[in-house]
């Protein structure tokens, strides 16, 4: 007997008891709409933790000052200056595992180009702190080695300052050798930094500017003037495949030494391993999405315990039509497949359903709630291969039963 | 002599029930020859029934040897009493059994479906089956829409679609008026004639009369096994006819008449 001729069949049947088939399917339908709908919040909420981290730049640690201790007075984080650019040379000559230290002094102001201004958060960094960053350039140049020595009067804009200041139609190499004044200070653009996006804490990444640190801590923030060239963070990349816990094990060791730290006093300074933070917020999203998906699945299992349910309710009031066909010469394994394809066909239907109305509640829910929404191909398959798995499943022994039973017992049932 | 169509040998069939078991039929041994048509007749509980759904395939013997068309059948697995059935038997049943919602042409189908006939040849089969069965006009119309009678007739060309040597008519004229059964018997009569072997199952003695050979159980045995001088079947339909036209009032005088029965599967 052909498969053709058991899939007619079993849809006539579906349609000789339409509604029943339809609430039966119902069952599928909300199960697989929910695994679709989860999965697509929860990997658009992983997608956008992946990307936090790749714009913050792989293997990457932050070096503050902590509080220090000053007769009992406690300074709070950052309070005092205790980081050099003196420090930062040091580690990325001493520690192993340190690939680039980028010293970086960071303060706030007013931008200012013709009639247009902005207020951005001012960077006062080296070429080093772009490698750190993987922060590459849209237009124009980083800086020379003279500049960030000697106090050159340039600046390097990010995306969103360049935008207000120099208008959203205005081509980035058109921005190059304009001198915009920050604090005063005119400085000539030399370069626009590419669009870098949020941070993991929302911020826009982009509406700052970056100038030579000698620069900021001179002309622009001059707090300290002399010899200690003091910085408020230094950024660090440890080389690809090192461990990072060792690079931050020399880093302490190094700096407790410069610092003339005696065991017991506490560091003046803390280490974040920014990467490591963030990591943990990608598991703990990955984690989140496969709880909503194993949620949703139990929906789906429901719905599957539906369509046993209603096969077996089916078996029993056809007992006499499966009597019949026997009889006409139907063998146990016809009466199996037909069963079995009618489930099969009844949960395929209602995953094709369920698909296009998850993917619907899905961009509904990104839509309202501001969420990223992401429906991957695979989910979409997988859902719909695992509510055909779920017919088959729970069709099996329904469809079973009515293959086993006597012709004679099948045509003489009440 | 030839080779008979069914053979049974010491067969018995025998059911347990609550502390003990019932024989259903004991120790039977029949031969029919190819071309018979049989009657078989008992009062309710002889065995008739249990050796009509053995004879079927339909049930297995609990002890005995059967064969049909030379086949030893007591021995044959699920699969190949299925495929025996498919193509040897054309059953017949007292409430029709056909698949309700269901086109005649697609009742008609049915066993060439499982026999895997192309589709093209399936239609092909059963419409000349309806034909002959004279349905041409109503191979469309579901059980409900046609008469006892002619629901009776999607039935026997059901039976025959498969061309089996045996048809198996268990109660065929139950649940027809007298008038249809005549039409019912005539039918059978002339597919016998074509060389068909038929088996009827029946209580009543006006349709045993068209059988050439009554078998009668009781107790679960064979009690009397007597040829007869069939009746013909036509000729009773034509004498029907003679009384009804001098009788004024009836009201069943069409061929389509007959008791209405919308009890499906």
């Amino acid at each position: 007997m052909d498969l053709l001729a058991t899939l007619r069949i079993a849809l006539k049947a579906l349609r000789t008891n339409a509604l029943r088939s339809a609430l039966t399917m119902l069952g599928i339908v909300i199960g697989v709409a929910a695994v679709i709908a989860m999965i697509g919040v929860g990997k658009g909420a992983q997608t956008r933790v992946e990307e936090q981290v790749r714009s913050l730049g792989a293997n990457v640690m932050v070096l503050w000052p902590s509080s220090v201790n000053a007769g009992g007075v406690r300074s709070g984080s950052g309070g005092v200056q205790t980081l050099t650019e003196d420090d930062a040379w040091a580690i990325a000559l001493e520690v192993p595992e340190v690939a680039f230290a980028a010293p970086t002094q960071r303060g706030s102001g007013q931008v200012v180009f013709g009639n247009q201004n902005w207020f951005a958060a001012v960077f006062g960094v080296g070429n080093d702190f772009f490698e750190v960053r993987e922060w590459g350039l849209a237009a124009g140049r980083h800086f020379e080695p003279a500049e960030v020595q000697g106090s050159g009067k340039v600046i390097i804009l990010g995306q969103t300052v360049a935008r207000q200041l120099f208008g959203a139609d205005t081509p980035y190499e058109d921005m190059i050798d304009r001198v915009v004044r920050l604090r005063r200070v005119p400085l000539t653009v030399i370069g626009v930094a590419e669009r870098k996006g949020q941070s993991a804490v929302g911020q826009d990444q982009d509406d700052s500017v970056f100038v030579p640190v000698s620069t900021a801590r001179t002309r622009l923030f001059g707090v300290v003037q002399g010899k200690q060239r003091r910085i408020n963070s230094i950024w660090i990349k440890v080389h690809a495949g090192e461990d990072m816990k060792a690079a931050e094990e020399g880093i302490r060791t190094l700096l407790r030494q410069r610092h003339r730290l005696a065991d017991g006093q506490d560091d003046d300074f803390t280490i974040r391993n920014l990467t490591e933070v963030m990591q943990a917020q990608e598991a703990a999203s990955r984690s989140m999405t496969a709880l909503l998906a194993a949620i949703a699945s139990v929906s789906l299992l429901v719905g599957g315990i539906g369509i046993m349910n209603i096969m077996l309710v089916s078996v029993t009031e056809r007992t006499r039509e499966i009597g019949l066909r026997m009889a006409v010469g139907a063998r146990g394994r016809d009466i199996l497949s037909q069963f079995l394809i009618e489930a099969v066909t009844l949960s395929s239907i209602g995953g094709a359903i369920g698909i296009g109305l998850g993917v619907l509640a899905a961009e509904l829910v990104g839509q309202s709630a501001g969420w990223r929404i992401e429906i991957q191909t695979e989910a979409v398959l997988l859902a719909f291969g695992f509510a055909g798995l779920i017919g088959v499943f729970f069709g099996y022994y329904p469809a079973r039963k009515a293959s086993r039973l006597t012709p004679i017992d099948a045509l003489r049932y009440e | 002599m030839p080779a008979p169509l069914i053979r049974c040998e010491g067969l018995a069939k025998r059911y347990e029930v609550g502390g003990g078991g019932v024989h259903a039929l004991r120790d039977l041994t029949v031969s029919v020859m190819p071309g018979e048509f049989v009657a078989v007749m008992g009062p309710s509980g002889s065995g008739k029934s249990t050796f009509m759904n053995l004879v079927g395939c339909l049930d297995s013997p609990s002890a005995g040897r059967y064969w049909l068309a030379g086949e030893a059948v007591d021995a044959m697995s699920r699969d190949q009493l299925a495929a025996v059935r498919n193509r040897r038997i054309g059953f017949v049943f007292q409430q029709f059994n056909l698949l309700p919602r269901t086109s005649a042409l697609d009742n008609v189908e049915l066993p060439l479906l499982y026999a895997g006939v192309p589709r093209q040849q399936r239609r092909e089969r059963a419409l000349r089956r309806l034909g002959q069965v004279g349905l041409a006009e109503r191979v469309d119309h579901h059980p409900p829409q046609l008469s006892g009678g002619q629901q009776q007739r999607v039935a026997i060309a059901r039976a025959l679609v498969n061309d089996p040597a045996l048809i198996l008519a268990d109660e065929p004229t139950g649940a027809l008026d007298s008038r249809t059964s005549i039409e019912v018997m005539a039918l059978l009569q002339a597919l016998n004639r074509e060389g068909i072997t038929i088996l009827v199952v029946t209580h009543e003695p006006e349709v045993a009369a068209f059988a050439s050979r009554i078998i009668l159980f009781r107790d679960g045995r064979l009690v009397r096994d007597t040829a007869h001088r069939a009746q013909d079947a036509t000729t009773a339909l034509a004498a029907l006819d003679r009384q009804t036209d001098t009788a004024p009032v009836t009201g069943s005088g069409t061929l389509a008449g007959g008791a209405r029965s919308t009890r499906g599967i």
